[in-house]
C-alpha cells in the first residue's frame, strides 16, 4: 500500500542507515566477542554480537534514532512556533462537522445474508497447483479474510501465509484489468474473434501447430477439458512448467519406483524424525497439515489441545543441514554440515542400516558420533521413525532416503505413497524443453500460456524469450502483466480464484470445488472459461463447465451433492489411491554411487561455492511479487523484507574476505549476477542460497516503483535446466560497497534489564555484569530446557523466573469479575512460519510501510516472531518467540498517557483508543516489550477504492500521529460477547479465537478467558511451563509463554556440553 | 518620567480580569457549539429522495419497525428496507403515487434508493443494535417517538457523552424485552414500582454497566 511519499521529503529525515561500505567480517573478533560474552547464550544478530552501535541504539530506543528527532537547526524559537501551530491545529481536528452520508439498502436482499453480519463460504486456494481448503469471510459482497476451513486435510482450520495474503492480491490495483492486443485494450469478443480465426486454420491440422502451456494442474474439470480440446485437435501438445514445483522429487521417484508416486508423511506416527535439509514443513503442498500433525507429537505441556487422546510420548526431531529451515527451529538437535557433509551422512547412513554398500565416508568427529546416535535411535523404533528431505535434494539423495525409509520400516506407517494427484504428470523440465524445441524449429502456431510466466520463470540456459518471439500468436492469460506479456500478442486478465468457479485437488488428493464471492473485478477470465473458448463452446460459463465435469461423477441426487460439496469445501473420499511400490534395489546401488561421487566432486572444488536456489518464503517463484502484505512480511531466520540476497555464512564471509551487505557479483558457468550478500548465522561454510522471484522487470499494472514491488537479485539469471535448484560451484567476488538491505531482526529488541552493552556499544568488561545480564536474557525473555531437566525437577522453568509479589505495585489493583483474557503460546511447536503476522494483518487493517520507512524501524506488524540465536555463532541452534502485545495487568503504558488513549478494560485488556490518541508515543517509550507501533505517516491507504474494499469493517482505519498495538482481536471477542448476550448462552469454551491462533498450522497459541478452567488457555497457564516475559518488571502480562523442552539425545547432549564446556575454559583463559 | 500614561494601569487591570472572562466565554461557546445541533445534527430534518413518514406507518397503519428494519434483533445494524420491501405494499396500494415514484423505479431499474443517513455515529464508534434489543432498551430510547414523526430527523445527540449516561446507569432505560417495540409503553406512574420493576429487570437480562473504552471503540 501507498505510503505517503508527499511528505518523505519534508520530514528532514535520513535513512537510519547509510550504504557506507562494511569491513569484511573478522571472525576472530567475533569470537572474541562471544568468548566474552560467556557461555551459553541467546542473541539475534551479528551486529548484537559484534556490539555495533546501531544495534545498541535499537535497543535502547523504542524507534531508531533518526525516527524521532527533531531536523537539525531547529531553533527554540522555532520549536515554540511548531508547538503552538501544532496545539492550535490539534485543537482545530476538533471542529469538524460530520458530513452528511449516504446509506444504500438492497433493491432485492440476497440469500442469508444479514446486514451487518459476515459470511463465509467453504472454497479452496490453490498454490502451485495444489489446493487448501479455506473459508472466505464475505462483509456484504466483499471477500475480507480468509481462514482454514477445519473439514479439509491440507488446512484443518489453519493456512499458510499465501492463503492469507490471497485477499491482497484479489484487490491488488497491479492486477491487469483489460484484455491487450500488442499493448493496447480491446475486446473479449475481437479476440474471441482472431482466435477462431486462427483455430479453425489449425483444425484441418488436426492442431498440430497449438501448444498449451500450463503449472502444475490438479483440477479434475481443466483435465477433461484438456482432453475435449485433444478430440478437436488431436495433435495439440500439452506442456507443463512450474518454476518451483517438485520437479527433482519425480525424477527420483521414477528411479526408485519406475513410475510417478507421490510421497506424504505422517508425523503423527513418528517417534523419531531425522530431517536432512528439509524445508517440508513450509514450503511442500501439505505443509499446513504437516505443521500441525508435527506438532501433536512436539507438544511437552501436560495438557495436549485435544483432552480425549492419550498423549503420545514427545517424538524427537533431528536436523541437518547447510542452510538454515523453519524445522530446526523446531528440532531438538540440529548438526549444521557443509554441503557435502551432508550427502556424506546420509550415505553413511544408509551404509549403516545396510540399505547402500561402497566405501565409508569420512566425515567430521562431530557428525560420527551424531551418526552413531541417530542411527540407534532410528532403529529402535522401527516402523516409527521417519526420515525426511524435500524437493531441493538431488534425486539420487531422494532415492537414498526412499531406501533408508522402507529399511526403517517407516512406508506405510510415516511414509505414505499414493498415486500422483498431478493430471498427467511429466517431468516439467522435459516438458518445457520440448516446448522451446518446437518454437525454435518453427513447429508451434499458436501458443496459449496459462496462469504462467515463462520468460521470467523459465531456465536461463534454454533461452524462452528468444524462442517465444517465433511463434505467430503468443497469448498470455495472467493476474498480471508481466515479463511475458509483453511478449505476447494478446493479454487476457485472469479470474482470482476467489472470482471464479473452478475445482483443484489437495496435496492428498481430496479435491475442492471452489466458488468464488465477488464478480470478477476486471472481466478477468477463469481458465476454464478460455478453454472452452479454445473447444468451440463460446459463452459458457464457468460454473456450467465445473458442474458439468462433476455431474455424471457424483451421481445420485446431484444437487444435493453439489450443495453438500459446496457447503463442506470438499467432496468426500477423494484421496489419491495408494501406491503399493518398492525401491529397487538396484536403484539404491546406483544412487548410493552418485552421492559418493558427488561426495567427492564437492570436496574436490574447496574454493567454490554450492549456489542453492530455493522459492521465497514470502514472495515464491516471485508470483507474489506485487503482494505488499507477503513483500513486507520478515521472511523466517532472516527477517529480510523487500529484498532476496546471496545468504552465506560468516565463515564464507571470512573466507572471501566479504563484508556484510556487499555487493557481489556471482559466477555460475558463464552467468553472472549482480547481487549482495546477507551474511546469516546457521548457514555452513562452502554454501550459498538465492531466492527466485525478485528482480522483476514487470510487475503488474502501473505504478513500478521499486520501492513499493521489491527490488533484489533475479536467481533466474543464473538458473540453468542442471542447476534447477543447486548450482555446484559458483564464484563469488566482492564488489565493495553496501547495498541496503531492510532487515526487522534488530527492531524492537529487548532488553533484559540488566545492561552489558552500552548505548555506544560497548560490552561492559565487567565480568559480573555481563553474566548477570546474560543469564537474564536467558530466563527473562526465552526459556529453554531439555525433558531430562524437565524430568529431574518438574518447576525447573518456574524456579528461574523472580515473581515479584502481587502488591509489590502503587497502583490499584483490578478485580476481574467477569472474562479476563488471555493467552500462552507454546514456544515448543512455533516453527516461525508467519501465517499469524500475516492473518494479524488481515484482520486488523493494518498498513505496509515500504523498505525505506522499515530502515527507520516503522514496520507496523502487531505481531513479531522474534529470532534468537542459541550458542556458538558459526553453528547456532535458532528459537523463534511470537511477540503480541502481553496486556499487562500492571500496564506501564497505560498511566503514561496524558490524554487516557490507552486504558485498561474490565476484562484486562489494554484498550487503545485510535480516536482519542494524540501521537505522544510516551505509551511505547514506556512499553518494555516494545510491542506498540506508531503510524509516522498516512501509512493506510483510504483513497484507492480496490484496497477500501479489503478494510475489516469492524476494525477502525487508523490515520497519521497515532499509535496502534494488539488488543487479542478485540472486535473478535466484543462479537462473541454480544452474540452470547443475544443468545443468552455463556461464550463456548476455545470457540472464539484470535486472528494468529486461527491461522497457526501447529495450534501453538492459546487464547481465552483465564477466569474459567474450561478453556484451553486457562489449563497452559496452569502448566509447569508457564512463564511471563521479564516477570521480574511485575508488568504481569496476560500473554505468556511455554518454556522449550528439547527432547535431547543423552549422547548428542554430552557432545554440545563438551564443546560448552570448551568454550567457556577458553573464556577462562582468556581472563583469567 | 513616566512611560506610561495613567490610563495604563486601569486597562492592565481590565484586560487581566477580562481575560479571564473571554476564555471563560471562549470556553463557553467553543462547548456549546459542539452540544448544538449543529455540530450533532440532532433535530435536523434532510431531504431524502421519499419524504417516507413513520408517522403514517407506525402509528397510522401499526406496521411493527421489525417489518421494514428486518436485522435489528441480529445484526449490529438494523438494517434499511430494501426496495422489495417497500413494493410488498406498493405494489397493491398507492400504484401510481408520484411521490413514490423512486421507489418503483429503483425496483424496476435494480437501482437502490440512496437515502440521506439520519442516525450516523462516527466510523470509530461500533454500535451493536442487537445487544441493546436483548438488554430490553427500547426503540424510542434512541431514537424518540419516531410514531410521531412525519419526516425522520435524530433525536438525541449521539455524542459519547449521551451514550454514558446510560452506560453508566444503563437501569432507568431498561424495560421489559416484549415492550421494546412499543414507542408508547411508560413504566408503573408508582415511583416505588418502576424501581423495583428496574431492578428485577436488571437482573433478570444481566444488564451490566459496560465503559470500558473497547465497548465501543475496536
Amino acid at each position: 500500500m501507498d505510503s505517503d511519499h508527499g511528505v518523505k521529503g519534508k520530514c528532514g529525515v535520513e535513512a537510519s542507515r547509510r550504504p557506507e561500505a562494511g569491513a569484511p567480517l573478522d571472525l576472530e573478533e567475533l569470537r572474541e566477542r562471544l568468548r566474552r560474552k560467556r557461555g551459553p547464550e541467546l542473541w539475534r544478530s551479528l551486529e548484537e554480537l559484534a556490539g555495533t552501535p546501531e544495534f545498541a541504539d535499537m535497543l535502547h530506543r523504542e524507534f531508531p534514532r533518526q525516527a524521532s528527532e527533531w531536523p537539525e537547526g531547529v531553533s527554540r524559537r522555532n520549536f515554540l512556533q511548531l508547538a503552538s501551530a501544532s496545539l492550535a491545529l490539534a485543537g482545530l481536528t476538533g471542529c469538524t462537522k460530520q458530513p452528511i452520508e449516504k446509506i444504500v439498502p438492497y433493491v432485492r436482499k440476497p440469500e442469508q445474508l444479514i446486514p451487518g453480519k459476515p459470511l463465509f463460504f467453504a472454497t479452496a486456494l490453490t498454490h502451485g497447483g495444489y489446493a487448501t481448503g479455506v473459508l472466505a469471510e464475505s462483509h456484504m459482497g466483499r471477500p475480507t479474510k480468509i481462514e482454514g476451513n477445519p473439514d479439509h486435510p491440507a488446512s484443518l482450520g489453519a493456512t499458510d501465509v499465501f492463503a492469507q495474503a490471497a485477499v491482497l492480491t484479489l484487490y491488488d490495483p497491479a492486477r491487469s484489468q483489460a484484455i491487450t492486443h500488442g499493448g493496447r485494450t480491446t475486446t473479449w469478443s475481437a479476440f474471441t474473434t482472431e482466435l477462431g480465426e486462427q483455430l479453425r486454420a489449425q483444425e484441418a491440422l488436426g492442431g498440430t501447430g497449438i501448444r498449451l502451456l500450463t503449472g502444475t494442474v490438479t483440477s479434475p474439470t481443466l483435465a477433461e477439458q484438456i482432453q475435449q480440446l485433444r478430440t478437436r485437435f488431436p495433435r495439440m501438445a500439452w506442456h507443463r512448467w512450474e518454476p518451483a514445483g517438485e520437479r527433482q522429487s519425480f525424477v527420483a521417484s521414477l528411479r526408485a519406483f519406475g513410475r510417478p508416486v507421490e510421497t506424504r508423511y505422517d508425523f503423527t506416527k513418528a517417534d523419531v524424525v531425522l530431517a536432512i535439509d528439509s524445508d517440508v514443513l513450509t514450503r511442500s503442498a501439505g505443509s499446513t497439515r504437516y505443521q500441525r500433525d508435527f506438532a501433536s507429537r512436539r507438544y511437552v505441556r501436560s495438557n495436549q489441545p485435544r483432552a480425549n487422546q492419550p498423549q503420545q510420548p514427545v517424538s524427537r526431531v533431528y536436523c541437518v543441514e547447510s542452510l538454515p529451515t523453519n524445522t530446526s527451529t523446531v528440532a531438538d538437535h540440529r548438526l549444521q554440515l557443509a554441503p557435502a557433509d551432508v550427502e556424506a551422512f546420509v550415505l553413511a547412513l544408509a551404509q549403516g542400516l545396510g540399505v547402500a554398500g561402497g566405501a565409508p565416508q569420512t566425515l567430521p568427529q562431530k557428525a560420527v558420533e551424531w551418526l552413531k546416535a541417530v542411527t540407534a535411535d532410528l532403529q529402535a523404533a522401527p516402523g516409527r521413525s521417519l526420515v525426511v528431505g524435500d524437493e531441493y535434494l538431488s534425486p539420487a539423495m531422494q532415492v537414498l532416503l526412499h531406501g533408508i525409509n522402507q529399511r526403517l520400516g517407516a512406508v506405510g506407517s510415516t511414509v505414505l505413497y499414493s498415486e500422483p494427484v498431478e493430471v498427467d504428470p511429466v517431468d516439467h523440465l522435459v516438458s518445457l524443453t520440448g516446448l522451446v524445441q518446437d518454437m525454435n524449429a518453427g513447429r508451434v502456431e499458436i501458443l496459449v500460456m496459462l496462469g504462467v510466466n515463462p520468460v521470467y520463470t523459465a531456465p536461463a540456459d534454454l533461452g524462452f524469450a528468444a524462442a517465444l518471439a517465433k511463434v505467430p500468436l503468443r497469448i498470455h492469460h495472467g493476474l498480471y502483466e508481466d515479463e511475458t506479456s509483453e511478449r505476447c500478442h494478446w493479454h487476457i486478465p485472469a479470474a482470482h480464484e476467489l472470482e471464479s468457479w473452478g475445482d483443484a485437488r489437495a496435496f492428498d488428493g481430496t479435491v475442492s470445488i471452489i466458488q468464488p464471492l465477488i464478480e470478477p473485478l476486471f472481466e478477468g477470465k477463469s481458465v476454464h472459461e478460455l478453454l472452452a473458448l479454445l473447444a468451440k463452446q463460446p459463452g459458457v460459463t464457468g460454473y456450467d463447465i465445473v458442474r458439468q465435469h462433476w455431474q455424471p461423477l457424483l451421481g445420485g441426487d446431484f444437487e444435493a451433492a453439489w450443495h453438500k460439496a459446496l457447503h463442506d469445501g470438499l467432496l468426500p473420499d477423494t484421496q489419491a489411491a495408494p501406491a503399493g511400490v518398492a525401491v529397487a534395489g538396484g536403484a539404491v546401488q546406483q544412487a548410493a554411487a552418485e552421492v559418493a561421487g558427488s561426495v567427492a566432486r564437492t570436496r574436490a572444488q574447496q574454493d567454490q561455492v554450492r549456489l542453492c536456489f530455493r522459492p521465497d518464503p514470502t514472495i515464491w517463484d516471485g508470483r507474489h511479487a506485487t503482494n505488499v502484505w507477503l513483500q513486507e512480511l520478515p521472511k523466517p531466520i532472516t527477517k529480510l523484507v523487500w529484498d532476496n540476497a546471496v545468504i552465506i555464512g560468516p565463515v564464507t564471509a571470512a573466507k572471501l574476505e566479504l563484508a556484510h551487505e556487499e555487493p557481489v557479483e556471482v559466477t555460475w558457468k558463464d552467468r553472472k549476477l549482480r547481487a549482495a550478500v546477507w551474511v546469516q548465522p546457521g548457514v555452513a561454510p562452502g554454501v550459498a542460497s538465492l531466492s527466485l522471484g525478485y528482480g522483476r522487470t514487470r510487475k503488474g499494472d502501473g505504478d513500478q516503483d521499486e520501492e513499493k514491488t521489491g527490488q533484489g537479485f533475479n536467481a533466474y539469471a543464473l538458473r540453468t535446466s542442471d542447476a534447477l535448484w543447486t548450482a555446484p560451484g559458483v564464484t563469488i567476488r566482492g564488489l565493495g560497497g553496501r547495498y541496503v538491505f531492510a532487515c526487522t531482526q534488530n527492531h524492537h529488541a529487548i532488553e533484559s534489564g540488566i545492561q552489558s552493552i552500552s548505548p555506544q556499544g560497548e560490552i561492559s568488561e565487567d565480568s559480573e555484569v555481563r553474566k548477570a545480564s546474560e543469564e537474564a536474557e536467558r530466563r527473562h525473555i526465552l526459556r529453554v530446557g531439555t525433558l531430562r531437566e524437565m524430568r529431574a525437577d518438574p518447576d525447573f522453568i518456574e524456579k528461574e523466573g523472580e515473581e515479584p509479589p502481587a502488591e509489590m505495585t502503587m497502583y490499584p489493583r483490578y478485580e476481574y469479575k467477569g472474562h479476563a483474557w488471555g493467552m500462552a503460546i507454546d514456544l515448543n511447536v512455533c516453527t516461525g512460519c508467519s501465517s499469524c503476522v500475516v492473518a494479524c494483518q488481515a484482520e486488523n487493517n493494518i498498513p505496509v510501510v515500504g523498505k525505506e520507512q522499515v530502515l527507520r524501524g516503522r514496520e507496523m506488524h502487531w505481531l513479531r516472531i522474534d529470532r534468537y540465536f542459541y550458542g556458538d555463532f558459526e553453528e547456532p541452534a535458532i528459537h523463534n518467540q511470537p511477540v503480541p502485545c502481553m496486556q499487562c495487568e500492571n500496564a506501564p503504558c497505560e498511566v503514561v498517557c496524558p490524554v487516557a488513549a490507552t486504558s485498561h478494560s474490565d476484562e484486562g485488556l489494554n484498550d487503545m483508543v485510535y480516536n482519542r490518541c494524540v501521537g505522544t508515543r510516551y505509551c511505547s517509550n514506556n512499553c518494555p516489550y516494545k510491542v506498540r507501533r506508531f503510524n509516522f505517516l498516512r501509512f493506510s491507504e483510504r483513497e484507492s477504492p480496490l484496497y477500501r474494499m479489503l478494510y475489516n469493517p469492524d476494525v477502525t482505519v487508523r490515520m497519521r500521529g497515532v499509535m496502534e498495538k494488539c488488543t487479542y482481536c478485540v472486535q473478535r471477542i466484543e462479537q462473541a460477547k454480544i452474540e452470547s448476550k443475544v443468545e443468552s448462552q455463556p461464550i463456548p469454551p476455545n470457540r472464539l479465537q484470535t486472528a494468529c491462533q486461527q491461522a497457526c498450522p501447529t495450534q501453538a497459541i492459546a487464547f481465552g478467558d483465564i477466569n474459567d478452567g474450561e478453556w484451553d488457555v486457562t489449563r497452559w497457564k496452569a502448566d509447569k511451563l508457564n512463564y511471563a516475559m521479564l516477570e521480574e518488571l511485575n508488568t504481569r502480562p496476560r500473554t505468556t509463554y511455554l518454556a522449550k523442552v528439547r527432547n535431547t539425545h543423552p549422547a548428542i547432549d554430552a557432545i554440545e556440553a563438551i564443546e560448552q564446556r570448551g568454550a567457556a575454559e577458553r573464556t577462562d583463559d582468556g581472563h583469567s | 518620567m513616566q512611560i506610561f500614561h495613567r490610563s495604563t494601569n486601569t486597562i492592565a487591570r481590565v484586560s487581566i480580569f477580562g481575560a479571564v472572562f473571554f476564555l471563560a466565554f471562549f470556553g463557553w461557546a467553543f462547548s456549546t457549539l459542539l452540544r448544538s445541533p449543529y455540530a450533532t445534527h440532532q433535530g435536523l430534518h434532510l431531504t431524502q429522495p421519499v419524504p417516507f413518514s413513520h408517522q403514517h406507518h407506525v402509528a397510522g397503519l401499526g406496521i411493527d419497525c421489525r417489518y421494514c428494519h428486518t436485522s435489528v434483533e441480529q445484526s449490529a445494524f438494523a438494517g434499511i428496507p430494501t426496495t422489495e420491501i417497500c413494493m410488498n405494499c406498493h405494489k397493491q396500494i398507492w400504484t401510481n403515487a408520484e411521490l413514490l415514484e423512486p421507489v418503483r423505479s429503483s425496483f424496476a431499474n435494480n437501482t437502490p434508493i440512496q437515502w440521506n443517513r439520519v442516525h450516523d455515529l462516527p466510523d470509530f464508534v461500533y454500535f451493536n443494535h442487537s445487544v441493546h434489543i436483548a438488554k430490553g432498551i427500547g426503540c424510542v430510547s434512541c431514537h424518540g417517538q419516531v410514531d410521531r414523526m412525519p419526516l425522520m430527523y435524530q433525536n438525541a445527540s449521539l455524542q459519547m457523552e449521551w451514550c454514558l449516561e446510560c452506560h453508566r446507569n444503563p437501569g432507568k432505560n431498561v424495560r421489559p424485552r416484549e415492550e421494546v417495540f412499543n414507542l408508547n409503553w411508560q413504566p408503573p406512574a408508582d415511583p416505588a414500582a418502576a424501581q423495583a420493576l428496574q431492578a428485577k429487570l436488571v437482573k433478570e437480562y444481566h444488564v451490566q454497566s459496560l465503559t470500558s473504552c473497547s465497548t465501543c471503540h475496536r
